[in-house]
């Protein structure tokens, strides 16, 4: 399964905004560490807001906030808006009516099942206790370092 | 020992109570069954009171641990350590977890899980497992929240009469 890119931008935002929860994220700041387009990460968390899981502020100072509920906030959550997931998101495609059309659904709806069922028992909290259990990759380093000593 | 009533309701402040893991006895048994029952919505007597004996019969293998506040029982989990099923050096299995719905997001379930994994180690074994059925999502939640992710075996079934 791969993501669409707006989708990764969404999920790093939210995952930096709630591992913060009680201060305000400038938009820049997330875009720099994930190394993605300030424009395109804007948008996404502008989609978020709607959605209402990141409030932001203006001024001085401002920036995002998490707002949801880290612990019932699930990865499926975040990737329902930003694109279809599951049996129904292909839509009907050519020999779907053939006997081998269906037995080629049984197998990949299996497939999604699973991946449904593994991307919505994971909450926010819970993968943010992942990332705290995952080993840094040393190439990313100095550009975290550089993120920490701007915002500190 | 003092009578165990019902479950009961969580403190009016909702402030955690005071929770003791401890082994299950017989005088449990009847919360046991009312508390799974009110979860799953079937009640299994037989069934819990096998698992309680079995506990009892080999307390070095198998665990059956109850969470108490004060006179109620609002949680339990029951483990085993099995060995060579599928291939698989001897691993803990966590094969039953159920927490009062009045007494769920006050780490009840995490006090049991972190309590059964405590005896597995002490047992010897460094791994443990569990199986949810895939649409549980409150359960497989309240697993992945304790640290655990997918293994390497893979659930296959099929019905006889095909």
């Amino acid at each position: 399964m791969k993501l669409q890119v707006a989708t990764r931008h969404a999920l790093f935002a939210v995952l930096e905004l709630a591992a913060q929860a009680d201060r305000q994220i400038a938009a820049s700041d997330i875009a720099e560490k994930y190394s993605i387009s300030p424009n395109h990460l804007a948008k996404v968390l502008r989609t978020l807001g709607r959605a209402g899981i990141v409030e932001a502020s203006r001024g001085v100072g401002g920036g995002y906030r998490f707002c949801g509920n880290a612990k019932r906030l699930n990865l499926l959550d975040i990737i329902a808006v930003f694109e279809p997931i599951g049996p129904a998101a292909g839509g009907r495609e050519a020999g779907d009516d053939t006997r081998e059309g269906r037995a080629l659904r049984l197998v990949m709806n299996e497939i999604e099942d699973s991946t449904r069922a593994t991307l919505s028992s994971i909450t926010i909290d819970t993968m943010l206790k992942i990332v705290r259990r995952t080993t840094p990759s040393t190439a990313g380093a100095p550009l975290r370092r550089a993120v920490v000593a701007r915002s500190a | 020992m003092p009578q165990k009533k019902a479950v009961s309701a969580p403190k009016a402040d909702g402030a955690p109570a005071e929770i003791v893991i401890d082994s299950a006895d017989s005088t449990d048994l009847k919360l046991i069954v009312r508390l799974d029952a009110l979860t799953t919505g079937n009640a299994k007597p037989k069934y819990w009171k096998h698992l309680l004996e079995g506990s009892r019969a080999h307390p070095d293998q198998q665990f059956f641990l109850v969470a108490r506040n004060g006179t109620s029982l609002t949680g339990f989990i029951v483990g085993e350590i099995r060995a060579w099923e599928f291939g698989s050096p001897p691993c803990g299995w966590v094969f039953a977890i159920a927490v009062d719905p009045d007494h769920r997001l006050g780490a009840v379930g995490s006090r049991l899980f972190d309590t059964v994994c405590q005896r597995f180690r002490k047992a010897g074994v460094t791994k443990v497992r569990t199986m949810i059925a895939r649409d549980s999502q409150l359960i497989m939640s309240f697993f992945r929240s304790q640290g655990m992710m997918a293994g390497p075996f893979i659930e296959l079934e099929k019905d006889l009469d095909e």
